[in-house]
């Protein structure tokens, strides 16, 4: 990787929702930076992960609230940013890919209209060659017949091929930065890994760095460079994914520990005890 | 441990719909589990592995076509059962948050199939239920909505658990809940099958879950058992069948060059 | 109070009792931040008292005719004015609350039951008797109700319980279809499908575990429709169907002031706002209760 100035630089992001019965803390001072690189935020349900990736995004619910002492993307800082601008780099630079494509794809417009008019958007093209460059974005995410997927409406497509959809409509303004979170939670094992292969590939050929926020250990360890394990709203560790395997924090440890494995005896896993020092 | 067979399936077949638009969801699957075994059905979507458990629960769709046979310890499992026949068999279902009643506490969800069976000493049963899944008994009158993931799956299994059945069916248990619940979840699991002799029959997409909980078990795709091997051949990695051994691979998480990169999903 | 408020607010009940007290209590708190809502049950609450009230509040039965007072308007002494034979308005509203409520109990107690009893089996059940049960629904709601109603109390004969009666009739069928619609897609929900499963029979399944979670919309749907009905009891003793005087019943009490519209405004506008008010008041109600109860209206 070429050594060069941060993507993305993120100091100190709070997260806080307003509820009846107070504010509450999704995210807690949460730091890193990011390169051209692909980093993966694991954490369980109610760390916070989810929280981040929106917060970057500026997508947070309504009650929702994010601060920080620093928010720069490619040196715009996001927190000054206006609105317009801010809206411009949500759309060009930083795109999003969410859990289930069948939520985040038009329902009432065919695939090959929603990338097409992504192309028109984003790339400011004819009709015409909107529609050849949107076939060749659907064979770029390897779908075999991209002229019979054209023409299909989301719902008739399976899971891991609406996925391949959203990720070639996500790629069409060439962004930066993907934020990605659960891609393949909803798919089938097999399907998930050529998802993950294609968004690989995606990633390399345009140099593009990747946020993928997942409660997999495993599939993050396997899939990221990095990885960031969250705990109630707080990084606790920060890792190199090769070096998984050997983390030091207990949360870590017991996350990696409580999975059964293929080649497991069958006898009780062991179970994670959280230590209230942790939310320290 | 007597080795006679709690659950027999032989050359099951489950259709939907009929005439042109009939689709067999399960063609032909026979499998038998022991007395106190543990079986996994092991499949992706479509493999027709809900269905099969659903067949053994009589939960299908009346319009459902099924033919072949299950038995339970001998005596044949028809959509239409009686209710004995119906305690001695329960169910687990993978969505806590759906499988629960919104609106009964959970003095409701355990005591109204006691009564129903017949049972006596309600009270002291649904307290010994909550405790048997680690529970205290300040959870009687909580309603779902006031529990988490993992507290509401522990009442769906004491509500299994409650009337005393034989086997337990679990639809991929775990599978909604944090990988730290879920080794809580499969632990309890564990102990309550020794120590109540249940039999299982789980299904789960998680080989490493199957391999764990199971001694045997029987993969599955498009309505067709393809492989049926002891536990020893999934730990040793020694399945035999190409699409196993996908399988296999893909739960050992990702490699940069996997095989699934050249042939497309279509 | 904060003793009690701490009971109803303790995370782990101890009781059946105290658990159910909690649910209400909860859901009285969302219901609280609605101010429509809390606007409307002060107006039903109102009626009710007032209804309850009445021989206290009223200084007269309404009933008897006191020709010497014939239409004077609203002053100190008749709040709301008299009438052509001289009865104070105001009295007359405040007893024809009673007969309002009394058509409002006597509807609700039809209709609920029927109409729930009818959407639940049919969405359950399914098949031959969904269709049977749906078409005849549809009968029912094909027919205008004002105009249903008038043919039922042509036959009936006219009267109070018989308008009652035409009314609840004809109200019942939306109440199944919104019933069946619940039914039919808890009919597949897991915790159904999880009852079946422990053997318990379906008519305990129909009334313990699909009908409860009908309750809610079938609760939205009737306060929305009281006025409504209140609309359709007044118009019927309007036309004379309905009451008979000289029950001081609103509708009939506008008919019998329509001659006076124009000189004495009074006598046909006190129990027209009467209406007004209280089909109103069911009306924010319904609303607020849609947002408690109905748990499609949450995000």
């Amino acid at each position: 990787m070429k050594r060069r100035d941060p993507l993305l630089v993120v100091d100190g992001l709070r997260v806080t929702f307003d509820t009846p019965r107070g504010p509450v803390a999704a995210v807690r001072d949460v730091s890193f930076v990011l390169g051209r690189e692909k980093l993966g935020i694991v954490g369980e349900s109610g760390s916070g992960k989810s929280q981040t990736g929106r917060a970057l995004l500026g997508l947070l619910a309504r009650n929702g609230r994010a601060a920080a002492r620093r928010l720069t993307f490619d040196g715009v800082d996001l927190l000054r940013a206006g609105e317009a601008e801010r809206r411009a780099l949500r759309g060009r630079r930083i795109a999003m890919i969410l859990q289930d494509p069948k939520f985040s794809l038009n329902p009432v417009m065919t695939v090959g209209e929603q990338i097409v008019e992504a192309f028109r958007v984003h790339a400011n093209v004819s009709r015409r060659e909107a529609r050849l460059r949107a076939l060749a974005m659907l064979e770029a995410v390897h779908i075999r017949e991209p002229g019979h997927v054209f023409d299909a409406w989301p719902h008739e497509l399976s899971g891991g091929m609406g996925q391949r959809v959203m990720i070639a409509i996500m790629m069409v303004p060439e962004p930066d930065l993907l934020i990605a979170d659960e891609p393949t939670s909803a798919l089938d094992v097999t399907v998930r890994l050529q998802v993950l292969a294609l968004l690989d590939d995606m990633l390399a050929r345009r140099g593009a760095a990747l946020i993928f926020i997942s409660h997999d250990l495993g599939l993050v360890g396997s899939f990221c460079d990095r990885v960031l394990v969250m705990y109630a709203g707080r990084v606790v560790e920060t890792l190199r994914a090769d070096e998984l395997q050997s983390a030091r924090h207990p949360y870590t440890r017991g996350l990696l520990a409580c999975q059964p494995r293929v080649d497991g005896d069958g006898s009780d896993l062991p179970t994670l005890n959280r230590d209230p020092a942790w939310l320290r | 441990m007597s080795r006679a067979s709690a659950i027999e399936v032989a050359g099951l077949d489950v259709v939907f719909g009929r005439g042109r638009r009939a689709f067999r969801a399960v063609r032909d699957a026979s499998f038998s589990v022991t007395a106190g075994g543990s079986f996994g059905l092991v499949g992706e979507s479509g493999s027709g592995k809900t269905t099969v458990l659903r067949a053994l629960a009589g939960l299908l769709p009346p319009a459902a076509g099924i033919r072949g046979e299950m038995r339970l310890g001998g005596d044949p499992l028809r959509p239409a059962r009686s209710r004995a026949l119906r305690r001695r068999l329960q169910m687990v279902f993978q969505d806590p948050y759906g499988s629960l009643h919104p609106r009964h506490t959970v003095d409701r969800i355990l005591g109204e199939p006691a009564r129903i069976h017949g049972l006596d000493s309600i009270d002291h049963r649904i307290v010994d239920a909550l405790a048997d899944v680690g529970l205290d008994a300040s959870f009687r009158f909580r309603f779902p909505h006031q529990l988490s993931g993992g507290q509401r799956q522990r009442i769906a299994i004491a509500r299994a658990l409650i009337i005393e059945p034989a086997i337990v069916l679990l639809d991929e248990p775990t599978s909604a809940l944090d990988v730290s619940v879920q080794a809580e979840i499969l632990n309890l699991l564990q102990r309550l099958r020794r120590e109540h002799a249940l039999t299982f029959v789980l299904v789960s997409h998680d080989l490493a879950v199957v391999s764990h909980m199971c001694e045997a078990l029987a993969v599955m795709r498009a309505g067709e058992i393809i492989e049926m091997v002891g536990v020893e051949a999934l730990r040793a990695h020694a399945l035999q069948h190409e699409y196993s051994r996908e399988l296999l691979q893909a739960a050992q998480g990702y490699r940069s060059t996997p095989a699934g990169m050249a042939p497309a999903e279509q | 109070m904060s003793a009690v408020r701490a009971w109803l607010l303790v995370d782990v009940p101890r009781s059946r009792w105290q658990a159910r007290c909690q649910r209400f209590f909860l859901a009285w708190l969302a219901f609280r931040q609605n101010a429509g809502a809390v606007a409307g049950l002060v107006i039903i609450a109102a009626l009710v008292a007032v209804a309850l009230l009445a021989p206290w509040i009223a200084g007269s039965t309404g009933v008897a005719p006191d020709l010497g007072n014939r239409l004077q308007p609203p002053g100190p002494v008749f709040w709301f004015g008299t009438d052509e034979l001289g009865r104070d308005i105001f009295d007359r509203i405040v007893w024809g609350s009673r007969i309002t409520l009394y058509i409002v109990g006597l509807v609700t107690l039809i209709v609920v039951p029927i109409g729930l009893a009818v959407g639940v089996v049919a969405g359950y059940v399914g098949g031959w008797l969904d269709s049977t049960l749906m078409r005849l629904t549809d009968v029912f709601l094909a027919f205008p109700r004002l105009i249903l109603a008038l043919a039922f109390v042509a036959a009936l004969g006219p009267g109070l319980e018989n308008a009652v009666l035409a009314i609840a009739l004809t109200a019942w069928s939306p109440y199944a279809r919104i019933a069946r619609a619940e039914a039919l897609t808890l009919r597949h929900s897991d915790f159904i499908v999880a009852a079946r499963s422990q053997g318990i029979p379906h008519h305990r399944v129909l009334a313990g575990h699909v009908a409860p979670m009908c309750m809610s919309s079938v609760i939205v749907r009737l306060t929305l429709d009281m006025a409504g009905i209140i609309l359709t009891a007044a118009g019927l003793g309007f036309l004379g169907l309905g009451a008979q005087p000289p029950t001081p019943e609103w509708g009939a009490m506008i008919a019998l002031g329509r001659d006076y519209l124009l000189d004495q405004w009074w006598v046909p506008a006190f129990p027209g706002l009467a209406i007004l008010v209280v089909s109103l008041g069911f009306n924010l109600l319904g609303d607020g209760l849609r947002d408690v109860l109905d748990p499609k209206s949450r995000s």
